[in-house]
This record gives C-alpha cells, structure tokens and sequence, in this order.
C-alpha cells in the first residue's frame, strides 16, 4: 500500500466511533475505505488520471487536520451569509448566517453529523463503484464536515451564500475531506462563491466532493474561486445532476495551489436542462492544473455550454478534457465546448482534449481547442496608445480570462470577480 | 502636365513659411524600410510642420500603410537606412508607448477588437500612461469621465460605445469613429490616419472627416493615408505627395489630388519605370 493511502488508513481509525457510525453511516464508510485499499490509486496509466502527478502524491504522508485560528482580517472582502471552514473544520466564530431568506438552509455536515438525522445524511452513503474513484471513496469514508445548503420551492436567495474554505499551517501536513450538497428544490434561486484561501504557506491536502442537485426549474449560480497555498494539493469533485429545465452556471477561477484537480460530472436528466460553465485556469511557477469536465446528455433539449480558459507559463502544466456524452434519446441537444489557452513559455505545458459522443440523432454539437501566443496585433494596438508592454500583456492576459464570467450572466457577480482576474501580473 | 512641386529625388517639400517660425515636427530622411525579403520604402523623405495636414496618396503596394506602421513602431520591419526626427528625437529608437508619450497617434487601418478589455478603462489606462510618462498628473475616474464626455459630445458619438469591449464586434464605420474618438481623448501631436476612409459610406466617412477637422489646430500635425481622393473632399490637405514604389514622387497642392482621381495611378507607374529599369 502507498504511503499515502496508508495514511488515510491511520486516519479513519482515529475517527472517534460516534464521528464514524453517526446518522447510520458505519458500515458505508468502511466500505468506502476497504474499496479504496483494495483497489488501490489509480494506475500510473490510468486515462483520467494521466496528466495527475499521482506516483509524487503515493509517497505523501498525511495526519487528520486539526484545526487553526485563522485571523478573521482575511474575511474582510466576504460578507454575510457565509459558512466558514478552517483546515476543514467548520469555525463558528468566523461563520455568520445572517441574510438568509426564509426556506434556506445553510448547515454545517458536523452538526449534521451531531444531530443525526439518518435521513438528513443518507446522501452520503452514496457508493462510488469506479475503481479509480479512490479520492472520491476515501471522502465517503472520512468526510465529517463540509456545507449543507437546501433551499424550498420557489424560493429565491438574492444575496450570494459564501463558503470559505481556508487553509492554515499546523504541525506537519493535514488531508481533510469535506462534503457538500447543494439542493435546489422546484423553481429555487441561488448563488453560492466558494473561496479556497490560504491563511499562510502550507502543503496540506484539501479532497472536497461536491453534490449539486437542481429540481425542475431551479437556478443555481456556483462559482469557485480557488486561490490556495502555492504548495497544497487540491482535488474537487462536483457531481451534479439537473432535472427538467434547471439550469446550472458555473465558474471556476483556478488561481493557487501546487496541484489542482478538478472533476466535474453532470448529467443532464431532465428535459431542457442547461449547464453552462466557464473557467479561468492561471498556471504559474510549478503549478499543475488538471480539470477534467464531463456532460452527460440524457434528456431531450438539454444544452451545454462550457467555455474554458487556460494560461500556462513558466514550468507549470495544465491540462483540460472535456467530455460530452449526447446518449440515445437526448434529440435536440445542444452542446457547445470550446478550450482556448495561451501558452506563454517553452517550459509550460498544456494539454486540452476536447470530446464529444453523440449517440442521439437530432442533435446541435461544436467544439474546438485552441492553444497560442498572445496577440501581437493587439499588443501593439495598446502600445501605440502609450501602454508599456508589460502592462499591455497583463491587459490582454486579463481579458482573454475574463470572458469567462460572462457565463453566469449576473453583472453584479460578474463585477465582484472582474478585480480577481484584474489582479494578475505581467508574465 | 501634372504640377511638379518637387522632384522625385529633392527629398523633403520646401516649406512656404520662414522654417525658423516653424519649426519641423516630423523629419524623414531617406527612409528605407524591410519586410522580410522585400524593401518596401526605398528612399523616403517628407518634412512636416505644426498645424499642418498632409496627405500621402499612392497605389496600392506602394508603402502606404508600412509608412504608418514604422512610423508608430510597430515590429516586424528593419529600417536599413534613412533618419526620423520627431520634435528632434530619434523616434525610431522608441518603443511604440514612448513613441505614443511623446504624441505619436497611428488611427489603425484596421483597429484591432479587443474583447474582455472596457473600452472606457483602455482609454484611460492609455490616457494615464501617456501623462505619466510625461510627467503630468492622471486623471481620476471622474476627471476622465468628464474629459470624456465632452469628447463625445464633440464627435456625436454615443455614450453606448465606452461601455463595449474595444472595437468588438463593432462596425466598421464604428471601429473607424473609435479610433477617431482616441485621438480625441489621447490629443496627439501628430496623428497618422492610415486609410481611414477605407470601407466606409459615405456618412460614416463625413462623420470620421468631421471628427478629424475638429481637431486641426496650429499645434497638430496630421499626415493622412489615402488611396482614394474622396476622403480630401472633407479633409482638406495643405499638401499631397504620390507615394510609389517606396518613394514620394510627386508633391503638390491639394488639386494634385483631384488630378490623380482623374488620371488614375498609371501614369505615376509610368514614370517609374524608367528609373526602375
């Protein structure tokens, strides 16, 4: 067994018994672990795993998190609603939920966990029978914290729910698991930023999974600001499923980390079901970005639109797939990919491999993958206006990511991240 | 006969006003310029005075446009001889920013679409990066405003236009006003309108002619591009020279330019061939 995986082992037996066997989950979490010893991390050639360094990651040694005070000055920009977690554990004292509308629910999965409700948390018993899902099943077996958010029929949340998740150096280096769900009831309306920060420099390992469930109707703007340490490891999961005419927008600004996976999974279930998705991808240093998207087109008149952004320089590598599976019976999809990246030095590296399956007849689907320099007409259009070059590049740079906001259509949000992406430098 | 105001090889136009009253704005001399393989300005030389207007006129292939370029420092061309002074600095040594700090303002043939970046935020970025680099004070978010709003009052352009990313998914006629409107703002001290008037009705083209004539002043130098005479209808020049195979080789009064409608280019080939061969 790999270092790693042995150390997950360790941690699971520390988990106190109440933690483990809480709202009825003993036995799913067991399970969970023995699948994910069993079966091993995924193979070195393991297709959705390849661009993901994981023979470096087999030798990490991790302890269970334990929590930090983290100084609440670097909540100064996020305001209320907001959840906060701190090394993975949910702090309280920084957390406050006022403003939310009647028919929200905003909980922490720990007192959850507390209150044991078996019905409250069945959802995470939830099996994952692919035997690479090694980090999803090690989640399923060690997540005790994370954000419950479930809204009611009908109701409309105006001001965003903010979940912060912030990392904070402590003896040695911590793995926490966190599990979310968001669940929209029929016709609900919310938006909800998540924030990965880094209180200090650490190398911990955040494997947070997400669960996204839209009832007919509803509307959920999700965006993921992922600024963390520059030497973390980060894997995020999103698994989210749409039922008839919901409509899921989401973003992900991949901005800090050593290593950042993402996987999102959605499956279009519902008839005219839309997702539309944008991500901004900003590989620096020895950063490694891997973010793996996969639609699947079940009902008729579902529509896709996933428009990624990639800049990779200096010695980081990124690496984008984006899989769309139109199955049989899903006439009337819409499908649209398209992965543009600037590749701004020879020792970067990128990867981008879009795919579509059709297996419906009547369907519309494009997609295209791009990788080049800057535009050196529009370079020189700035600099004859009297910007210096450097300054010239960063306004290009900044632009070609920017685009990806247009995504959520909201301005308001739209305008509260254009600072994020208007903050990035020269390279 | 054709009025011939200066020969081919005299270089520069002699100049009516007493040079020193007026001193020269923009100095080239004999000005080769290579692209790749190919020269393309062979010989160039023009003098141009404050307050002044002149239009270079010419075929197509003639040089035109790599005038322009290499004169706002564009990359991709070697100058292999020659000299160009701006208000005696060496401007081929300047970066294409030092170059628009000190008051050089190319109006792109065709203005380059910039999404993702404000129209309003670029122009003030440029505006504030120019009167740095001099030394001047930039304008806040509300001085700007207001600087701008008079500029678009002046050029009767809506205010729509500031909130759209540059040039993206504009018009022609409104890429062509655009630029127009940066001049405004950015009030260079020589300004090079290179084929303005390309691609334009009619109205788009009085529009783009008004904007320009309000800003001639006893200050500003412009040297407008044109391969049609219809623009010099509403622009008027004080001088036109015939710019072919890399080279000014005939300069005159503004009716030089009414003679090359009717006459068309052939006859400047004509002429050339001879020296060619």
């Amino acid at each position: 067994m790999s270092a790693l995986l042995d150390s997950f082992a360790q941690q699971y037996a520390a988990l106190p018994e109440p933690l483990r066997a809480a709202g009825g989950l003993a036995e799913s979490r067991s399970k969970a672990l023995a699948a994910a010893l069993r079966d091993d991390l995924p193979a070195a050639r393991a297709e959705r795993w390849r661009y993901f360094p994981l023979r470096p990651m087999a030798q990490r040694v991790f302890r269970a998190a334990t929590g930090a005070s983290v100084d609440a000055a670097l909540l100064s920009d996020i305001p209320a609603p907001r959840l906060v977690f701190v090394n993975g554990w949910c702090d309280r004292s920084l957390s406050d939920l006022s403003g939310l509308a009647e028919g929200v629910r905003v909980e922490s999965l720990g007192r959850l966990l507390h209150q044991a409700h078996p019905r409250d948390v069945a959802w995470l018993g939830r099996i994952f029978a692919e035997a690479d899902e090694t980090f999803a099943r090690l989640n399923a077996a060690l997540a005790v914290e994370g954000a419950v958010i479930q809204l009611e029929e009908n109701v409309q949340q105006t001001t965003p729910v903010h979940l912060v998740s912030i990392g904070a150096s402590e003896a040695g280096d911590a793995a926490w698991h966190l599990r979310h769900l968001i669940e929209l009831r029929h016709g609900a309306s919310l938006s909800v930023i998540e924030h990965q920060l880094a209180a200090d420099a650490h190398a911990h390992f955040d494997n947070t999974l997400c669960h996204v469930h839209l009832k007919p109707g509803a509307v959920l703007r999700h965006v993921r600001q992922q600024n963390a340490s520059e030497h973390a490891s980060l894997l995020y999961r999103t698994d989210a499923v749409l039922a008839a005419g919901a409509e899921y927008r989401r973003v992900d600004l991949e901005l800090g980390a050593a290593v950042s996976r993402h996987e999102c999974n959605a499956s279009l279930q519902g008839e005219a079901a839309s997702m539309i998705s944008g991500g901004a991808m900003l590989a620096d240093g020895k950063r490694l970005l891997d973010t793996r998207l996969q639609l699947e087109h079940i009902a008729l008149d579902t529509r896709c639109d996933l428009r990624w952004r990639g800049l990779a320089t200096e010695r980081a590598k990124l690496s984008f797939f984006g899989g769309i599976h139109i199955r049989q019976g899903a006439d009337g999809t819409d499908a649209q990919l398209s992965n543009r990246n600037l590749l701004l030095a020879d020792t970067a590296e990128v990867n981008t491999q879009p795919v579509l399956v059709i297996d419906a007849d009547e369907v519309k689907a494009a997609h295209g993958a791009t990788v080049g320099q800057l535009d050196a007409q529009a370079l020189f259009y700035l600099q004859s206006r009297g910007i210096p070059k450097p300054d010239a590049r960063a306004l290009l740079m900044q632009a070609f990511l920017i685009e990806v906001l247009d995504v959520l259509d909201d301005a308001d949000l739209t305008a509260s991240l254009a600072p994020v992406l208007s903050a990035i430098k020269s390279y | 006969m054709l009025p011939i105001i200066s020969s081919p090889h005299s270089g520069s136009v002699p100049h009516p006003c007493d040079p020193l009253k007026t001193p020269t704005m923009l100095k080239i001399e004999n000005l080769h310029v290579r692209a790749g393989e190919r020269d393309i300005l062979k010989g160039l030389s023009l003098t141009l005075e404050p307050g002044k207007l002149h239009a270079i006129m010419g075929p197509n292939g003639a040089g035109k446009s790599t005038l322009g370029h290499v004169l706002a420092g564009r990359e991709g061309y070697e100058v292999t001889a020659g000299t160009v002074e701006f208000n005696g600095q060496n401007l081929l040594t300047m970066e294409p920013e030092e170059r628009a700090a000190a008051g050089v303002f190319l109006a792109f043939q065709y203005p380059v679409e910039i999404p993702g970046v404000n129209n309003t935020y670029f122009l003030r970025t440029a505006l504030n990066a120019q009167r740095k680099a001099r030394g001047e004070e930039e304008l806040d978010a509300i001085q700007f405003l207001k600087l701008v709003r008079q500029k678009l009052q002046v050029l009767s352009l809506k205010e729509e236009l500031l909130h759209r990313a540059v040039n993206s998914g504009f018009s022609g006629g409104e890429k062509k006003r655009n630029e127009i409107f940066q001049m405004a703002v950015l009030e260079p001290k020589l300004a090079i309108l290179d084929e303005t008037d390309s691609g334009l009705d009619i109205d788009a083209l009085k529009a783009v002619a008004d904007g320009v004539n309000a800003q001639r002043s006893p200050e500003r130098a412009f040297l407008v591009i044109t391969h049609y005479q219809r623009l010099l209808d509403y622009i008027v020049p004080d001088v036109v020279h015939v710019l072919a195979d890399g080279r000014i080789v005939e300069s005159g009064g503004p009716e030089l330019a009414l003679q090359l409608e009717s006459h068309g280019y052939a006859w400047v080939k004509e002429r050339l061939s001879p020296e060619i061969a």
